[in-house]
């Protein structure tokens, strides 16, 4: 059943248009992140359903009542911000009360929540420290806790993890969906990182320029783009322009070398399409499928865990990436290396 | 890294002794009262005038409430225009500097020119001069204090707002169920007590030595006491300028006490 929906919400800031034709529909307890570059009315989106902005037009519903133009203070949804936002004049036990002390709530019910909330995002003792006795993840699991406190309809985090480094960026997330499943929270969450978005979300919303790109589950976004933007945005790809020599069998030729995608495609015999490959499924040498390219070798990046190349193939550049082991034998530069993959590893962008 | 030291120390020590020197000065001219010997002579006679007592702690009221209206119109304002009209702060600003460039001697002579008759609307009496009662003419000198202290009460609350990020910390509360009350009143005045202290700080020294409005205004303020006092006396006004510098200077101590230990002065909003 649909929790939070928005139709066709629209923000125009004076000439500019902010967020155009937005459509969607979250199911109770749903984490759905909003993915896209700066400027692309993630931001403001999450903003209009908290009620910091309001929209051109268009309806925001949440839990069957419209919410379109209701103050922020009359909404009931939790939000972390980036910047923490904490109250710098009261303790980490009175920044998390004071949803509920607003609410008149009785002393001892919100001492009882609040005791609950610090073991839940694991700081017990800190309830009597200022923000500013600890650290960024601290104040942020803070900041989580405050917005929780109110028991919200809905939870909205923007950008929470942007401000902290990698290591506790890593930690963070995983709470934040250990304790967003814990408590079966619908929630929104807002990030230019597609890792996190796609480590985190049941489904990801990718957005560029102020409309939606696609909707879908992090498997489908990624292996399954509906457009050039998600394909090039969403993980590293490879695009190599080819042309259709037969369109019902799927066979495309690509500077005098043949590749079979295996499915029938849509462009006729002749036309120029664009064939993705995602580097992690091509493979070194001639065992890793049907479908064979004959290039140079670039460049050769050890990053550890994986090994990025960089195989030359006419005009494009191929990427591919290789888990490490330790009897790997690096190519050397300028050395002739043979690609291989398996039809279904192809990708034909669908007409538009 | 030594002869870096040493310049700065000179130019301290002359810093120094160009605010000291005239208040050392006026120390030992007011312990001589009694010809050839130190004495506190000039004290005890110009503190066993009642008009002293009176005078000064009319000067000290007369600043709280200057410091009480002042706040209660700049800091809602300046809230309201950091969170919503960003565009008019050029505007507000060059607005609060205006005092500096009015002498407080025209300000006092538009005061008394406009309100020293009765305000009408359509020959309907709907304020009487406010320079013929007591509390109409105490009115206008909290009014023209007001005026006087803005620039820095406003530059002490807008530097103040700027440190604490109001915009993330309202929609915070706004967030977790607060109004508009609320969020003025446990989010922004908390935090910003050290820029309220300060501005308050100055208020309070430029009211109680401020001479031409109350002069002309015919209130019973210290520094026109001090100014009369001066017309037939010597040293006992050397020695009021004396105490009224440690009053004042206690007056602050107190209110920076009473302030202390606002955890909210530490750290912005968590950068």
């Amino acid at each position: 059943m649909t929790f939070l929906e928005l139709i066709k919400v629209r923000k125009e800031f004076g000439p500019s248009l902010a967020v155009e034709d937005f459509d969607l529909q979250v199911e109770r307890g749903e984490f759905v992140s909003f993915l896209g570059p700066s400027g692309c009315g993630k931001t403001t989106t999450l903003r209009m359903i908290a009620g910091f902005e309001l929209p051109t037009s268009g309806a925001i519903r949440l839990n069957g009542a419209d919410i379109t133009n209701k103050p922020p203070n009359q909404r009931n949804v939790g939000m972390v911000f980036q910047a923490y936002a904490l109250f710098p004049n009261m303790t980490v036990a009175e920044n998390i009360g004071f949803g509920m002390k607003i609410k008149k709530q009785p002393a001892d019910k919100i001492r009882k929540r609040v005791g609950e909330l610090l073991d839940l995002i694991h700081l017990p003792d800190k309830g009597p420290n200022y923000p500013y006795q600890l650290s960024g993840g601290q104040q942020q699991r803070v900041a989580l806790a405050r917005a929780l406190a109110i028991e919200p309809q809905v939870l909205l985090l923007d950008e929470p993890l942007s401000a902290l480094d990698a290591k506790i960026r890593d930690e963070l997330r995983s709470e934040i969906r250990r304790i967003q499943q814990q408590l079966g929270i619908t929630t929104i969450y807002v990030t230019h990182d597609q890792q996190e978005a796609m480590a985190l979300s049941d489904r990801v919303v990718v957005m560029s320029r102020g409309v939606i790109e696609q909707i879908g589950a992090p498997f489908e976004i990624y292996n399954y783009p509906q457009t050039m933007f998600v394909a090039s945005f969403v993980g590293t790809l490879n695009q190599l322009r080819c042309q259709v020599v037969d369109a019902t069998s799927g066979r495309l030729a690509y500077d005098g070398q043949s590749i079979t995608t295996g499915t029938a495609i849509g462009p006729s015999n002749g036309a120029t399409v664009t064939l993705m490959l995602r580097p992690e499924e091509l493979r070194f040498g001639a065992d890793g499928g049907d479908n064979r390219l004959t290039g140079q070798v670039e460049a050769v990046n050890f990053l550890g865990s994986t090994v990025r190349v960089l195989v030359r193939l006419g005009e494009s550049t191929l990427t591919l990436d290789v888990f490490n082991e330790r009897k790997l034998e690096l190519p050397k530069v300028g050395q002739n290396y043979t690609v291989s993959f398996p039809p279904h590893a192809c990708w034909v962008m669908p007409e538009p | 890294m030594k002869r870096f030291a040493i310049w700065s120390w000179l130019w301290f020590a002359l810093g120094a002794l160009y605010f000291l020197l005239p208040l050392y000065g006026t120390l030992d001219f007011s312990l001589r009262m009694q010809r050839g010997t130190l004495s506190l002579l000039a004290y005890q006679k110009a503190l066993a005038d009642p008009q002293f007592i009176r005078s000064f702690t009319f000067s000290v009221q007369m600043a709280v409430l200057t410091i009480i209206v002042g706040l209660l119109l700049i800091v809602p304002t300046a809230y309201w225009v950091h969170l919503r009209l960003p565009e008019l702060r050029p505007v507000v600003e060059f607005l609060t500097l205006l005092p500096f460039v009015i002498p407080a001697i025209v300000l006092v002579f538009g005061l008394i020119r406009t309100y020293g008759r009765p305000v009408t609307i359509l020959s309907v009496t709907i304020m009487p001069p406010l320079t013929n009662t007591t509390l109409g003419a105490n009115s206008l000198l909290i009014a023209g204090y007001v005026v006087l202290s803005m620039p820095y009460l406003y530059r002490a609350v807008d530097n103040g707002l700027r440190a604490m990020d109001v915009r993330t910390l309202t929609e915070a509360a706004q967030s977790l169920g607060a109004g508009w009350p609320t969020i003025v009143a446990r989010v922004i005045f908390p935090n910003l007590r050290a820029a309220l202290l300060s501005g308050a700080l100055l208020t309070f020294a430029i009211v109680v030595g401020e001479l031409t409005i109350a002069n002309f205004l015919a209130r019973p303020a210290f520094a026109p006491y001090l100014a009369l006092l001066s017309n037939s006396r010597a040293y006992e006004p050397a020695a009021l300028s004396i105490v009224s510098f440690a009053l004042t200077w206690a007056a602050m101590g107190i209110i920076d006490l009473l302030t202390r230990g606002a955890p909210g002065v530490l750290g912005g909003a968590g950068h």
